[in-house]
């Protein structure tokens, strides 16, 4: 079975879902930055492919994905990179990046090599529903690969449904009407956001992103989903500069509330 | 071969909405909406009325007689260069601000590069009395003062684009995200042929005007409807599906798609999308663009900012890889050449990227009693700055002493 559904199947709450994005803040980075995750406790890891033009990102990724590409970060090498990460570490690990940069690689050579290197799942904010069933769906499944996609407190009910029944793995859960690292805290709407769509008793479990910094937000967004993906905020904390190893238990602990003064 | 776009927004394999789902909301209101929109008597009064008595259209379909005798052809104008803020880009704006009252948006965001679009968008803002917020690259900001104190003029407020290269590609990318940060009130006015779908087709559909006219223009000048040969010059490609639309589906009128080579195709500096362009995705839409092996849009180089675009409009990569239209590259020197020849011989100072669709009449094959219409774009007084630096080699023998 794939890790990601292992995983939801023996975990159903609090799950702790971090995106950094490979290359940075050194290209050599990625697998002390996973490790280092693993062993604060994280559960699942969103591994970021460093794009030029990332549209669904605020100011903070795309600086981290301009200097990845500036250290020399590029798709061959991070599938290398990943390939020995995965003979250390048996955590659930997710690619998230662009369509175009699937599309270079090559999608079918992509979802292959996805599966080679022992990546779990992808996600790819501005692949359409429409595209992805009728052309790749059948090379995403045939790799085990699990697939979330996005929905906001603007996509109608239907539309959640439908992309309930394309997902495998978990939903992907946008707090808010932003992009990424745009917005702090959780106002009373998006409460209400989060309890319609915990309602509609989805197949799949859904993370919340965008907007979760920090221990309040992520237990916030923990009462009324599955668990919480944080991007932002970690690149934030390895910007600033240090041992990587320090810099994300402390993180971590500071995310989780285990924080001993 | 029928040319026109399907119901998911694709020219052939070209096309479709690869956008986040953030923006779906936004974009699936446009495209559940813009045609029914447009087709309404109530829409169509105030654009052709906006269009005449604001625009100042038709605009003239004029015969370069001097032209058209040192090439030894027939060649006439479409002078767009005639509107309202001086080029083609007005008679977009007027139709989506129309749109975007219709669809109750109170707040409106543009991209901009030379500036020239940012100029029409704060136009039919400050006509409407709407908000406006245009982003432009921080380096175009410094390149292109005179549009910017235009676009603050007339009450816009210009947001500096400081991701990325900071230039057009960047402006659109922080337009994008203003528009998925406030999905309700806000309508994102794109002023060419790009972005998801239903923008390639709806801003084709607004400058489809310049084909209609010439089409009534040209049997009036010279009995027949049509010409063997249209040249306009394409960045995303505006102006030159406004030349082309009611042609599209006549094989036998020949469109030439003028594009920048830059400091020439293969010098690492230029913008020429159709030959170092190969297929992929930018700003939502499935096209030929200029990019790495690995995925990463590059920043291409051409003289004239509004050519100055890694990507080109989904109908116009489906023209070029069809063979329904042919591709000239034309570089930042043969560009200001023509600049300079066109300006003395008809007097007019053409902007710089029609230019490039002058130019290319040294490039291509016609015959002599072949009728070409050539799209004025724009006018030049844009370009001034570079002019001057120019002027002294191209026009030494009235320099002042």
């Amino acid at each position: 079975m794939n890790r990601i559904e292992q995983l939801f199947q023996q975990k159903r709450e609090g799950v702790l879902n971090i995106y950094f994005t490979a290359g940075y803040p050194g290209l050599t980075d990625t697998q002390p930055i996973i490790m280092a995750l693993e062993e604060a406790g994280v559960d699942l890891i969103e591994v970021g492919m460093p794009y030029s033009d990332p549209l669904a990102d605020g100011p903070t990724i795309q600086e981290s994905g301009m200097a990845a590409l500036q250290n020399g970060m590029t798709l061959p090498l991070l599938f290398e990179q990943l390939a020995e990460v995965r003979r250390h570490t048996n955590i659930p690990l997710v690619l998230m990046g662009y369509f175009n940069q699937v599309m270079q690689y090559g999608e079918q050579a992509f979802f292959s090599k996805c599966q080679e290197v022992g990546i779990d799942g992808v996600i790819l904010p501005d692949l359409p529903l429409y595209e992805y069933e009728t052309q790749y769906r059948t090379m995403v499944e045939e790799a085990g690969l699990a697939i979330s996609f996005l929905i906001t407190p603007q996509t109608p009910e239907d539309r959640i449904r439908k992309i309930d029944a394309l997902t495998r793995g978990f939903i992907y859960m946008v707090s808010n009407s932003s992009i990424t690292g745009a917005k702090v805290g959780i106002s009373d709407g998006q409460i209400a956001y989060f309890q319609r769509i915990s309602q509609m008793e989805l197949k799949h479990p859904r993370l919340i992103g965008f907007g979760i910094s920090s221990y309040e937000t992520f237990s916030q967004a923990c009462e009324y989903s599955q668990g919480a993906i944080i991007g932002s905020a970690y690149i934030k904390a390895l910007g600033a500069g240090g041992d990587i190893r320090e810099i994300t238990h402390a993180f971590v602990q500071k995310i989780r509330g285990q924080v001993s003064v | 071969m029928q040319i026109s776009v399907d119901d998911r927004g694709y020219y052939g394999r070209f096309g479709g909405a690869y956008i986040p789902e953030m923006l779906y909301p936004n974009v699936e209101e446009l495209r559940d909406q813009y045609l029914s929109i447009i087709a309404t008597d109530d829409f169509q009064r105030d654009f052709h009325h906006l269009l005449r008595d604001y625009v100042g259209r038709p605009t003239p379909l004029y015969l370069a007689e001097r032209l058209s005798e040192h090439f030894g052809v027939t060649i006439y104008l479409k002078r767009e260069d005639l509107c309202h803020t001086g080029a083609h880009k007005i008679n977009n704006t007027i139709g989506q601000i129309l749109l975007a009252q219709r669809l109750g948006k109170k707040r409106i965001i543009a991209e901009t590069g030379a500036g020239q679009h940012g100029v029409a968008t704060a136009t039919v803002c400050a006509l409407m009395g709407l908000e406006c917020v245009v982003y432009m690259g921080s380096v175009d900001i410094q390149r292109q003062a005179p549009n910017v104190a235009r676009m603050r003029m007339l009450g816009a407020e210009v947001r500096p684009a400081t991701s990325g290269s900071q230039t057009l590609k960047d402006a659109t990318n922080e337009a994008i995200r203003d528009w998925i940060n406030n999905p309700v009130d806000t309508h994102y006015i794109i002023g060419s042929v790009v972005g998801p779908h239903p923008y390639p087709d709806m801003v084709a559909r607004f400058q489809s005007v310049i084909s209609a006219e010439m089409k009534t223009q040209l049997l009036e000048a010279t009995g027949k409807e049509d010409p063997q040969i249209i040249i306009a010059c394409v960045g995303g490609g505006s102006n030159a599906a406004g030349a082309y639309y009611h042609y599209l589906n006549q094989p036998e009128v020949r469109l030439i798609a003028v594009e920048a080579a830059g400091e020439g195709v293969h010098s690492g500096k230029s913008a020429a999308t159709s030959v170092l362009g190969t297929e992929g995705v930018i700003h939502g839409s499935r096209t030929l663009l200029m990019q790495t092996a690995d995925g990463q849009i590059v920043e291409p180089h051409s003289i004239s900012a509004g050519l100055d675009y890694p990507g080109i409009g989904p109908m116009h990569a489906h023209l070029i890889t069809t063979g329904r239209a042919e591709a000239v590259s034309i570089t930042d020197e043969d560009a200001m050449r023509s600049a300079f020849f066109v300006s003395r011989q008809e007097g007019i100072i053409p902007a710089l990227e029609t230019a490039h669709a002058f130019s290319a009449l040294d490039h291509i094959q016609y015959n002599s009693s072949d009728v070409i219409v050539i799209n004025l774009s724009g006018r030049g007084d844009k370009d001034l700055g570079t002019y001057i630096q120019h002027i002294d080699r191209f026009q030494p023998e009235n320099a002042i002493r």
